[in-house]
């Protein structure tokens, strides 16, 4: 029946007059799947502006395309063999509309690659492999075309697919297939071709039904991102597309980056046929929940045994369409899944031109049409995966000023970056080296964790999950610092509907020897000189050298003067810093 | 899924985006059943809600039974209409005997304009489908409007992901469309399964039926005997024809639809 069929997306791709659109076009008249006069109609018309018959107009719609020879623009367009339904999508081959090309192959799980047995392979035919690689399309045929061009030579076609063969290999892409054909002449199109009986293989109808489909994605941790919250009646109602996984009434769940829990009360719907208590990935749906947080659009959504990364930092590949270069110290706008947030680049690792290869170590902007591996900082803390994990929450899209001008995936959350952690590591180390403290592993957490209640927690309580998100504390450690910190009475715990942790007394009376005493920590100044020496250069921007200034000023009262709420002020005063460094 | 279900579900995704989005959305309601099927959308992505005007472009030629089925659904529906007809053209005489490409572009699409401007939209919803014709097969799902509703088809800016384009200069406004992707069979195998309302005019009556709605001068039935649903459906599985072969005004020049869509029709 109808409904059970699947669905295949295939984009064809290649360099500019590589015969894409005829390929397509030759495809759908040998099946005989065109409205009645379409092609008479295009004949007509070609006859009329003085042109010969293109197969290629049959997806060229416009007038501009076909005065020209050129795909502008994709085209989609649903096919079907008795197997299964495609949506075939056209892509342009010339470079200049690489920005739709792109937009075809996103969302397509296939892909032909062609390239013209004549002109054999070609920039475009080597930048669409690299794209298709980084999209992560593995399903990939390579379409040897216009085979009559070459007297269908088995020479030739061995030649081309062993140069396309290395190229892509490189990129880790192994084609399954390499099809030789003509689209013009309909050979290895719908039937196979006696022109090329050295060819024993499938025709491309014939082959593009050997394509395996995606599994659903279901069976993946679950991903809810929220997409808006409606308030219509006297329902609070998150909305949203799940994207991978499933969700039950009744499942516990995590919001991230906020850190909160709490669990699914009701899946709601309009219409009762529509009623259910199970969601999977894919559906668009509505769910209530047990306790009534603020809930912003962009948070996430998942279970608690499998969270998703949380950060500021993160390395990805990416891809530029901008006709201004993409540069770093420059605003733009990150939007992933439903999140949108200001971003910038933070280095620039590498830059490739992705149709030579060629690497750039040191450049300085990326440019249109390239590809690239950088560093981003996000204003805020956003949820996202790696995109080995998981595709739709590893991807994102930049926009410069109005046009999304660029995307990119996400390779790894930046540790390094990652909440500063190893910036405070660095300045404790450079602090017990100037005091010849040696501050133990716990001291260094306890100092993050008192400093992270009493920055955060003002408002309200912060919960242990909270500070050990944000200072990537293991859990053991945690419970047994913030122990420690209530005994001392520096920090007290709160219970109620908004449970968590608060400071035990004022940050204003809190002193820090006070916070290392509870760690049995001993500290003794031994050599002042050096105390300049450490902390410049290294951490020159580094907040606490202001804090570290009021020690030199005071030295011997230091530890006795220098309160916890200093140290939370220096965080606040600070626009975007994470805390303490 | 099933393959209704993957449809529906990334339509009321793109309805929600629109209405995260725009402060002025409308959703235009030709009435026939592909806005139909956009109203019912609409239901299910907001619970039961139309948190948005829906908008009837009135030319004065419509089928008859096309605005009692209007009036009906409104009422049904507690539908917020909006009901524009280019006045100022109609009283210099306007009609499809000056052209139907001339009638189109200043009932429709000049009406279209006037209510955008009026109602100061940022955002307008239309039930176009790729499979209808060439130019709509290559829309974006949020396609930009500049002030005077011209569409810069040339230089369609990147869409992936269901990344939209939702930053743009003000004043401009951007077309959402959230069955797109849908083909003619899904739209009636959608409203069957849901049951939703549709004008009786595309059930076969003597031998004919309409398979897509227009004005009247400018819209014919074609020969069908298919009486019901069910008929229709098996009616589009065999027919070599296109859909939008008994709308005049595609066939009077060989690019007809890019040219009246560039300057803003649906
Ligand atoms: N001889 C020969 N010509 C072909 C063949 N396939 C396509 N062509 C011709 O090559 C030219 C370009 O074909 P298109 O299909 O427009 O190429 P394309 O890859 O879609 O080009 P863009 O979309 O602009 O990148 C047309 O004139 C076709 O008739 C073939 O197999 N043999
Ligand atoms: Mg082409």
């Amino acid at each position: 029946m109808e409904k059970t069929r699947e669905t295949l997306k295939i984009v064809v791709v290649g360099h500019v007059d590589h015969g894409k659109s005829t390929l397509i076009g030759r495809l759908l008249y040998d099946t005989n799947s065109l409205p009645e006069g379409t092609v008479e109609r295009v004949k007509r018309i070609s006859k009329e502006k003085g042109k010969t018959f293109e197969y290629a107009y049959l997806l060229d719609a416009f007038e501009e395309e076909q005065r020209q020879g050129i795909t502008i623009d994709i085209t989609q367009l649903q096919f079907h063999t008795e197997k299964r339904d495609y949506v075939i999508i056209d892509a342009p081959g010339h470079k200049e509309f690489l920005k739709n090309m792109i937009s075809g192959a996103a969302s397509a799980e296939a892909a032909l690659l062609l390239v013209d047995a004549n002109e054999g392979v070609k920039e475009q035919s080597r930048r669409h492999g690299y794209i298709l690689s980084l999209l992560g399309i593995q399903k990939v045929y390579v379409i040897v075309n216009k085979m009559d061009l070459v007297d269908y030579s088995m020479t030739r076609f061995n030649q081309i697919r062993n140069e396309m063969n290395e190229f892509l290999n490189n990129l880790g892409v192994y084609p399954l297939k390499y099809i030789p054909t003509s689209a013009f002449l309909g050979e290895n199109i719908a039937r196979s071709s006696k022109k090329m009986p050295w060819y024993d293989e499938e025709p491309i109808l014939k082959a593009i039904d050997l394509f395996e489909k995606d599994k659903e994605i279901s069976d993946k941790p679950l991903r809810f991102p929220i997409q808006d919250v409606y308030k219509f009646d006297d329902r609070r109602i998150i909305v949203g597309r799940i994207e991978s996984g499933q969700l039950k009434i009744g499942d516990e769940i995590l919001i991230s980056p906020s850190n909160k829990t709490t669990r699914v009360k009701g899946i709601e719907y309009w219409s009762e046929k529509d009623k259910t208590d199970k969601v999977s990935a894919g559906m668009s749906v509505g769910i209530t929940v047990e306790d009534e947080f603020f809930n912003n659009r962009g948070e996430l959504i998942s279970h608690k045994k499998d969270t998703p990364l949380t950060g500021m930092f993160f390395r990805a590949n990416l891809f530029w369409l901008g006709k201004k270069d993409l540069v770093k110290n420059k605003k733009y706008k990150l939007k992933l899944t439903t999140q949108e947030v200001e971003c910038e680049i933070l280095s620039i690792n590498k830059v490739i031109d992705a149709s030579t290869l060629e690497t750039f170590e040191d450049a300085s902007a990326v440019k249109i049409n390239d590809v690239a591996e950088v560093t981003i900082k996000t204003k805020e803390m956003i949820s996202f995966d790696e995109y080995k994990n998981n595709q739709n929450t590893g991807r994102f899209v930049i926009v410069d000023r109005f046009d999304v001008s660029g995307g990119g995936i996400i390779v790894a959350a930046d540790n390094k970056e990652l909440s500063n952690v190893i910036q405070l590591e660095d300045y404790l180390k450079n602090f017990t080296k100037c005091f010849n403290m040696d501050i133990s592993w716990k001291g260094k957490y306890g100092l993050r964790v008192i400093a992270d209640v009493a920055a955060n927690g003002t408002e309200k309580p912060v919960t242990k999950n909270d500070i050990s998100q944000r200072q990537n504390i293991p859990d053991v450690h945690l419970e047994e610092i913030l122990f420690r910190f209530v005994n001392a009475g520096l920090i007290k715990y709160i219970d109620g509907p908004q449970k968590g942790y608060i400071l035990g007394k004022d940050s204003e009376n809190i002193i820090i020897a006070d916070i290392m005493q509870v760690f049995d920590e001993n500290l003794s100044i031994i050599n002042e000189n050096s105390i300049e020496s450490n902390i410049r250069g290294k951490v020159e921007d580094c907040l606490l050298v202001n804090v570290w200034k009021k020690i030199n000023e005071s030295i011997n009262t230091m530890l006795d003067s220098i309160t916890l709420k200093d140290l939370v002020q220096e965080y606040n005063n600070s626009n975007d810093r994470q805390l303490i460094c | 899924m099933d393959h209704l279900d993957k449809l529906e579900a990334q339509s009321i995704y793109i309805l929600r985006e629109a209405y995260k989005h725009f402060g002025k959305l409308g959703m235009l309601w030709s009435i026939g059943k592909d806005s139909t099927v956009m109203l019912w959308l609409a239901k299910k992505a907001f619970f039961g809600h139309c948190p948005f005007p829906f908008i009837h472009i009135d030319t004065t030629y419509k089928i008859p039974e096309m605005i009692k089925f209007r009036d009906k659904i409104a009422e049904e529906f507690n539908l917020d209409l909006i009901v524009h007809t280019n006045e100022a053209a109609l009283k210099e005489g306007m009609g499809p005997q000056e052209g139907r490409l001339v009638c189109c572009k200043a009932l429709k699409t000049e009406g279209l304009a006037q209510v955008i401007k009026e109602h100061k939209f940022e955002g307008l919803i239309l039930g176009i489908r790729r499979d209808e014709e060439g130019s709509r097969s290559k829309e974006r799902v949020f396609s930009e409007r500049n002030v005077d509703s011209k569409w810069d088809y040339t230089n369609q800016p990147p869409e992936l992901w269901d990344q939209f384009k939702t930053d743009f200069k003000k004043g401009n406004h951007i077309r959402v469309h959230p069955i797109l992707h849908w083909n003619e069979i899904d739209i009636w195998n959608y409203i069957k399964r849901e049951n939703i309302p549709v004008v009786d005019l595309y059930f076969a009556k003597d031998g004919k039926r309409y398979r897509s709605l227009g004005c009247a001068p400018c819209t014919n039935p074609i020969k069908s005997n298919a009486s019901n649903i069910d008929e229709i459906i098996e009616e589009l599985k065999n027919t070599k024809q296109s859909e939008r072969a008994g709308r005049a005004q595609d066939q009077e020049d060989a690019h007809a639809m890019q040219k009246l869509r560039k300057e803003g029709y649906m």
